[in-house]
């Protein structure tokens, strides 16, 4: 509720996710939610707390450990009329399920001719940053936007974290929805309605001049503090969430290119085959003459995400490293 | 041919020291962690001792273990070294791993220990591909593989279970069921009691023992992997058993999704207080030699700590190093 002042409310990131499935529990009566501790323990990071209190047992599940079993299931319900939210606790577990992702649940549509429908909505959590090494900190986010019939999105804050689970659970597709478990915390302004950030449309979070870095998950914020610093070397660089990674927004991130006419793609993902990839090329194919300079590429090195903090806050792309890039790319000194 | 190994005086006397040092070391660790000094997530085997003290007395080097993510128990039981693994915990360059596995992923190959492992589900197959390759390669090793009653739900083990039964395999499927996966009661996240039960579907036999009672789970291990080295395939081994701690990290009571009176009723049951009684009651050791084994692990720890507190850090161009041989 807004305070007195009329301050709009404020709500973390992991309570805006808790928001965001009570109003799609509320608003479809078909909705049911099925994943690993979210129902008793409220799920391992807390997103779920009281939402099987209020919704019951009927709609929310304790599942098995059986991640093939649980997208298996949605799948099934799904295409018979339910609208599952299911929960991958940790994006690393993909590949416990991936057939069922990658072979079904992306694909039943189009192999029968368009006659199934498939309003599946799963929950994940990525990211380095906690030291939980290298089966528990992954960005897999290219692996799901190679999937045609799959929509992916990834939330870089508390009012998109609810608004995107909502637009997810509206879609009449499969949606995958990214959420990053160093943001958990993060403190952010979320409206008490109900509302859909738009899937498909990025979000400029700093407009800019002369450079434009697209990013999106925890690296959004990353990409705002290099901003402020690369401010004081003249560069005015304009952010770009791009929140919906299939479909992607081409379009905002070629208008601003077409504005700058020196880019960047930043990710937490390893850079070799991530999607700042597929964007770079994007961008030079749509806007070739409009870039002074080769699009740069900020992303994890080649090698899984290591346990001990030292390593591990090396491996991590940051502002740091968003801002190193874009001296060596723009010969900037100093 | 091979021996099994027989339940001396001396056999007891170190399933003894080994559920000591496991449990000693698993309090140090948990008290490491809340003083910030152990990073990341830590599941802790205080309770389940006996399983792994009792299992790996019939392994040598050469016989192989796969893990699961509450490792650091199979680890000592198979001979790992507290100051590598301390090391390992703080994230240190002399850790097992050098840093890059952290607890989730402490192994030493060395050791036949094929790795904890952060994804639930993960040993089965590949504790059944070491038992092919001692087939194969016309060893007469065993495979042991660890998994909790909540891994027992994963496709992998059905897949494993399967195969392993199959082409005959040595490998011993050893379930510490403990009765939760994180924070779900067994009898929510399964419709049957004893884990054994699926081994008639595999066509394998189905042991359940009692796994806070080292000698009861030596006698399952030793029939169990006796068959394996005979080339009569794989058997399903249920060893009952509680843990004390959280799921992660320290905190046993007080818990949403179990009972303190529960936790009690276990604790009562405690392995390593159970075993003792029997070791004074029979003679085979007396108070004094008791305490100090306590002692000598109290110090093998102290000095494993301090290695790791003063160990290096790994550098950050190793990042890169090990993604390939
Ligand atoms: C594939 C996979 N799914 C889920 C998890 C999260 N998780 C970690 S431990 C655990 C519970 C495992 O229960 P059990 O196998 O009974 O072992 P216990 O923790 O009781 O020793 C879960 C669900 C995981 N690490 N990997």
């Amino acid at each position: 509720m807004a305070d007195q002042n009329n301050k709009p409310r404020q709500l973390t990131y992991v309570m805006a996710i808790n928001e965001a499935i009570r109003t799609v529990m509320q608003e479809q009566p078909n909705a049911f939610a099925a994943g690993e501790d979210i129902g008793g323990a409220g799920g391992v990071y807390g997103y779920y707390n009281g939402i099987q209190e209020q919704f019951g047992t009927d709609r929310v599940y304790d599942t098995p450990i059986s991640e093939k079993g649980i997208v298996g299931l949605g799948v099934g319900a799904a295409a018979t009329g339910c609208r599952p939210i299911l929960d991958l606790m940790f994006i690393d577990f993909m590949g416990e399920c991936m057939d069922e992702v990658a072979n079904q649940l992306a694909k039943m549509r189009y192999m029968f001719g368009g006659s199934a429908t498939l309003p599946v909505t799963l929950l994940t959590m990525a990211g380095a940053g906690a030291s939980l090494a290298a089966q528990h900190s992954q960005s897999l986010e290219a692996w799901l936007c190679h999937l045609p019939g799959l929509k992916v999105v990834m939330a870089a804050t508390p009012a998109d974290a609810k608004g995107l689970i909502i637009a997810a659970a509206r879609d009449d597709n499969p949606v995958i929805v990214i959420m990053m478990k160093t943001l958990l915390a993060l403190n952010g302004e979320v409206p008490e309605d109900s509302y859909a950030t738009p899937i498909g449309k990025a979000n400029i979070v700093r407009p800019g001049e002369n450079y434009t870095i697209v990013t999106w998950g925890r690296m959004v914020h990353e990409a705002i503090t290099a901003a402020e610093q690369l401010a004081r070397s003249g560069l005015d660089a304009e952010v770009i969430d791009a929140r919906s990674l299939q479909p992607f927004d081409t379009e905002t991130v070629i208008a601003s290119v077409r504005k700058t006419h020196r880019a960047m793609v930043a990710h937490e993902a390893v850079r070799y085959g991530g999607l700042g990839g597929e964007v770079a090329a994007q961008i030079q194919e749509l806007a070739f003459d409009d870039l002074d300079a080769p699009v740069a590429r900020v992303g994890a090195p080649f090698a899984p995400v290591p346990f001990s903090p030292v390593l591990e806050s090396a491996y991590v792309p940051n502002a740091e490293t968003i801002v190193a890039e874009v001296r060596s790319q723009l010969r900037i000194e100093g | 041919m091979f021996v099994t190994v027989e339940l001396t005086n001396d056999v007891l006397k170190d399933m003894h020291r080994c559920m000591v040092q496991i449990r000693r070391f698993e309090e140090t660790a948990g008290k490491l962690m809340e003083d910030g000094k152990i990073p990341g997530a830590l599941h802790l085997y205080v309770g389940e001792e006996a399983i792994a003290s009792g299992v790996m007395a019939h392994l040598s080097k050469e016989d192989q273990i796969t893990s699961t993510h509450r490792g650091h128990g199979h680890l000592i039981a198979k001979g790992g070294e507290f100051d590598r693994m301390f090391a390992e915990l703080f994230g240190k360059a002399t850790g097992y791993c050098k840093g890059k596995g952290g607890s989730m992923h402490i192994s030493n190959m060395d050791l036949g220990m094929l790795g904890a492992n952060g994804i639930v589900g993960g040993g089965p197959p590949i504790a059944t591909g070491a038992a092919f390759s001692n087939k194969f390669r016309k060893t007469d090793n065993v495979a042991c593989c660890f998994f909790g009653d909540g891994a027992s739900n994963e496709g992998s083990l059905h897949e494993a279970a399967n195969m392993a039964a199959l082409f005959k395999l040595p490998v011993v499927f050893v379930c510490e069921n403990n009765g939760f996966g994180e924070y779900t009661s067994q009898a929510n996240h399964q419709a049957i009691v004893d884990v054994a039960d699926r081994a008639q579907g595999y066509g394998m036999p189905g042991v359940i023992v009692d796994g806070m009672d080292a000698v009861a789970v030596f006698e399952g291990a030793r029939e169990a992997i006796a068959r394996a080295r005979a080339g009569d395939g794989p058997t399903l081994l249920e060893c009952k058993t509680y843990r004390f701690y959280d799921h992660v990290g320290v905190r046993g009571m007080g818990l949403s999704y179990r009972s303190d009176e529960e936790v009690e009723f276990w604790k009562k049951r405690d392995p390593i207080d159970q075993f003792e009684a029997k070791l004074r009651e029979q003679n085979i050791m007396a108070e004094a030699e008791i305490q100090a084994v306590y002692e000598q692990v109290a110090a093998e720890i102290e000095a494993a700590v301090q290695f790791a507190e003063e160990s290096p850090m790994p550098d950050p161009s190793t990042i890169t190093e090990d993604v390939y041989a």
